[in-house]
């Protein structure tokens, strides 16, 4: 893994303290703009795991975020609050095990039938719920009251406020982030990006690869659940678009545009997208000709990737 | 004598219509160096495909150290204690020396599935790293990416990978490939001192390193065994002269 | 299912298998002999259908705005080659994905800014809009058996010029072995150029042929997309037979799933991949 330069310590030591800062200044509108863009973080981080990390060029990662956001719904009562643990934890279980099961069969391709299958198994899932009536069809459904804490009568937060909300996303955030890191750094964590190096001589020094790839695919779907729960609860409705390719595909781009397989790249990848599309749509309703105008643009003229933008900086 | 720790019997590896590998049997003991030899495509990389588990046999049987091992999978033969290095060398370009090295060593864990400990600070591997290091000359350059060796160095680091999964069974398919005549040497030496804790089959195109290093010869010449024996047998066998000094249908 | 019923829904699954055919065989040549992978490929079949739709209305024939059609996508093919697939060779998967992923978002842009929204109509062209009886109460219409003659045609074409002719000599040699190829002394570039012209216009023929059966909606490229992947991935990359059998499949296991198991349609086809995943991970007539 990469050693990040004290430089890059201080600046995310500083963007930490203005994060947990800004709630008692920022107005409610970018108090949950940028809930949404930790949430994403989240989501990135998850996927960069796999391509950053191991070398899975996934493009059907959003099928964990969304079946995770359509199990708080189907969970959540109708005008009742969803118990917050109960609801996570089933959300992260059932992101787990579609991971499982998708894993078991893309893991056996490699390369561009990897890319190909999972981006299959993402449409089945996505053409699936667009097409059932139970689970709100094209329209998706609300969440009308968002999960609630209580241990013997008391609430620590209530996610009905944004700025609860807010520091609930960010601490799930930061719990990732140091997770990922001490991950990375394990034993399981060096296999990993064995694989990504050189897959073939990972299995001749006698590594079942296999097997740590699903674990890993299972791990990414898993904290894509986290993002997945977190962001319907947050927008307080599921749909079919949570599924989508467009999904995984801008997700991708963040990775990339962030710096794979670095360790805060992904939340910088999620933040700096996010807050192009919100410029590209202030200007046109047809923004997301600028946005693919951009990402075009950025692969060709970037040849070694995005990430080359940063590298100058990193080298020193 | 040491026990037998490879032994195949009729080996057999078909593609398509062609026979690359016909009816081998060999046998190689910890502390014997085995060299397997012959003209190009006489079947010698393939046999350690075979051996190494990289690929399946079409037929007949391999055992390691008494247990047979035929069509298992490459990991799992590596975890009984086969070691391979590579004709084209094959290493993690982009970790250091010590880092290549140390994933090696990893492998020998019960498990990899360790997700909270920080890799770096299992002393046993580590040291297991050091070692294979040590052994195959590296010192000083563990920090090194290995994208920095020059070639000869990367072949040692290769040697040295193979150690650190602590074999008993070495396959070693043409170390000497590219080599100069220092480079060749040093590699010689290194062999060498490993013979006696190991059993090697080496397959190699260099006469001089074949001859110093093996107690025992196999000439194979279109996938068959076409002689075996120890090297002053080998060399005095007049197929094998014939075989080498071209007819011209095994050019 | 009577006699009558099962007829007509053989020749659905068969239409629509063939004309998916012409357009995964496309990606899987694209993919096969140039390295690349093209998620816009669903884009070009939408701008087929559009174009189509435009092209008919200004002509008035649908057979000629056919033929202006594949003018007018060889030439999108063959300019968007020079300005921006040439530079993805050699590069990673990663990035022909996120560039291609790009342009599919100006593609629909540039068809929302150009025809809307809506959903449009093709007027099946009069001298085919009739039906032949099977039953008293069943017909099948003769356009629909038209396409598929049509598409047959074209496979059939395909199968000459790859086995016959010069072209399909490059094609078959760089689809094995680019290395060798480039030491034939042939021109890889314009190679390339032609062939990812080919797989366009096999695209957007199939939307305009499509088109007066299907109608004409925003984002009917990403459907035909991703059931083309299937196909592919079915077929093995790089083999257009594997594309042509797998495609059949997948027109059978699409068209049969809806009558008779109406709960899970959407999801047979996916199901099928999976299913060839586990017994032959690359494909029925991929290389191993």
């Amino acid at each position: 893994m990469e050693r990040q330069p004290r430089a890059l310590q201080v600046l995310l030591a500083i963007g930490l303290v203005a994060l947990a800062a800004f709630p008692l200044v920022g107005e409610k509108f970018y108090l949950q703009f940028i809930t949404k863009l930790m949430i994403m973080g989240i989501f990135a981080m998850s996927l960069d795991l796999l391509v950053g990390h191991t070398g899975l060029v996934s493009l059907g990662h959003a099928l964990f975020f969304g079946v995770a956001a359509y199990a708080l719904m189907l969970l959540t009562p109708e005008y009742q609050a969803a118990g917050f643990w109960t609801s996570l934890g089933v959300s992260l279980g059932v992101a787990a095990l579609a991971a499982l099961i998708v894993g078991f069969f893309v893991l056996r391709t490699t390369g561009i039938y990897f890319i190909m299958v999972t981006l299959a198994f993402g449409q089945m899932t996505y053409f699936y719920v667009h097409d059932s009536s139970h689970l709100g069809g094209s329209d998706g459904k609300y969440i009308y009251v968002r999960p609630v804490l209580e241990i013997a009568g008391w609430s620590p937060f209530d996610l009905e406020r944004p700025a609860h909300f807010y520091y609930v996303a960010l601490a799930m955030m930061v719990f990732v982030y140091l997770m990922l890191r001490v991950l990375l750094a394990s034993p399981f964590g060096r296999v990993i990006s064995g694989i990504k190096e050189n897959e073939h001589r990972m299995r001749m020094l006698g590594f079942a690869t296999f097997r740590y790839k699903l674990v890993c695919f299972v791990l990414a779907g898993t904290l894509a659940g986290l993002a997945g729960w977190l962001a319907a609860a947050h927008d307080g409705l599921v749909n079919p678009e949570m599924l989508s390719w467009h999904q995984s595909g801008q997700l991708l781009m963040m990775v990339i545009l962030g710096g794979m397989g670095t360790p805060s790249g992904p939340i910088l990848g999620a933040a700096a997208l996010k807050v192009l599309e919100l410029v590209f749509q202030g200007w046109t309703k047809h923004w997301q000709l600028l946005l693919g105008g951009f990402i075009v643009l950025s692969v060709l003229l970037l040849p070694r990737g995005l990430a080359q933008l940063f590298e100058s900086k990193r080298r020193d | 004598m040491t026990e037998v720790a490879l032994r195949t019997a009729a080996l057999r590896k078909d593609f398509g219509g062609l026979t690359a590998v016909n009816d081998v049997a060999l046998e190689c003991r910890v502390g014997q160096m085995h060299a397997v030899i012959g003209p190009n495509g006489a079947g010698k990389t393939t046999l350690i495909n075979l051996l190494s588990g990289d690929l399946a046999p079409s037929s007949g049987r391999i055992e390691i150290l008494g247990r047979d091992v035929t069509g298992l999978p490459p990991h799992r033969i590596s975890q009984l204690g086969v070691g391979r290095s590579y004709q084209r060398t094959n290493i993690f370009m982009r970790f250091t020396v010590f880092e290549n090295c140390r994933l090696a060593a990893q492998s020998r864990l019960p498990s990899s599935m360790r997700f909270l400990r920080a890799a770096a600070r299992y002393r046993a591997v580590n040291e297991a790293a050091a070692q294979a290091i040590e052994l195959a000359e590296l010192g000083g350059r563990e920090q090194l990416p290995a994208s920095s060796l020059s070639h000869g160095e990367r072949r040692q680091l290769e040697v040295a990978m193979t150690l650190a999964t602590q074999p008993k069974v070495l396959l070693l398919d043409e170390p000497l490939a590219g080599m100069g005549g220092e480079e060749s040497a040093r590699m010689v030496e290194l062999l060498k001192k490993l013979v006696p804790g190991h059993a090697m089959l080496l397959v190699e195109h260099d006469m001089d390193a074949v001859f110093a290093l093996a107690g025992l010869l196999t000439v194979m010449v279109n996938g068959a065994v076409l002689a075996s024996g120890t090297p002053e047998s080998i060399r005095a066998n007049r197929e094998v002269q014939e075989a080498y000094l071209g007819s011209p249908g095994h050019e | 299912m009577d006699t009558a019923i099962f007829f007509i829904q053989v020749l659905n699954s068969v239409q629509y298998g063939l004309l998916l055919f012409l357009v995964a065989s496309g990606l899987t040549l694209i993919f096969g002999i140039m390295g690349i992978i093209n998620l816009a490929h669903g884009s070009f079949y939408m701008i087929g259908a559009y174009l189509a739709f435009s092209l008919t209305g200004l002509i008035g024939d649908f057979w000629l705005a056919l033929a202006a059609g594949v003018v007018v996508a060889v030439l999108i093919g063959l300019a968007l080659e020079w300005l921006v697939i040439r530079f993805l060779y050699d590069r990673d998967h990663l990035y022909q994905v996120l560039l291609t992923y790009g342009l599919i978002l100006i593609f629909e842009e540039c068809r929302s800014l150009l025809w809307g929204d809506d959903v449009h109509g093709v007027p099946v062209p009069p001298a085919l809009d009739f039906s032949i009886p099977l039953t008293e109460n069943l017909s099948y219409q003769v356009f629909r058996v038209a396409m598929s003659a049509i598409c047959l045609a074209l496979a059939a074409g395909m199968y000459w010029l790859i086995q016959k002719t010069r072209l399909g000599m490059m094609i078959r040699a760089g689809s094995v072995n680019r290395e060798m190829v480039q030491s034939l002394g042939i021109n890889i570039g314009l190679l390339y150029r032609v062939v990812f012209a080919l797989g366009v216009a096999l695209a957007a023929f199939a939307g305009m042929l499509g088109s007066p059966v299907s109608s004409v909606f925003p984002g009917m490229g990403n459907q035909v997309l991703i059931v083309s992947f299937v196909v592919v991935v079915i077929g093995g990359i790089g083999s257009v037979k594997g594309a042509l059998v797998a495609a059949l499949a997948i027109g059978f296991a699409d068209t049969f799933g809806k009558v008779l198991l109406p709960q899970i349609a959407g999801m047979v086809v996916y199901l099928l991949m999976a299913a060839i995943l586990l017994w032959r991970p690359q494909g029925i007539f991929g290389k191993a």
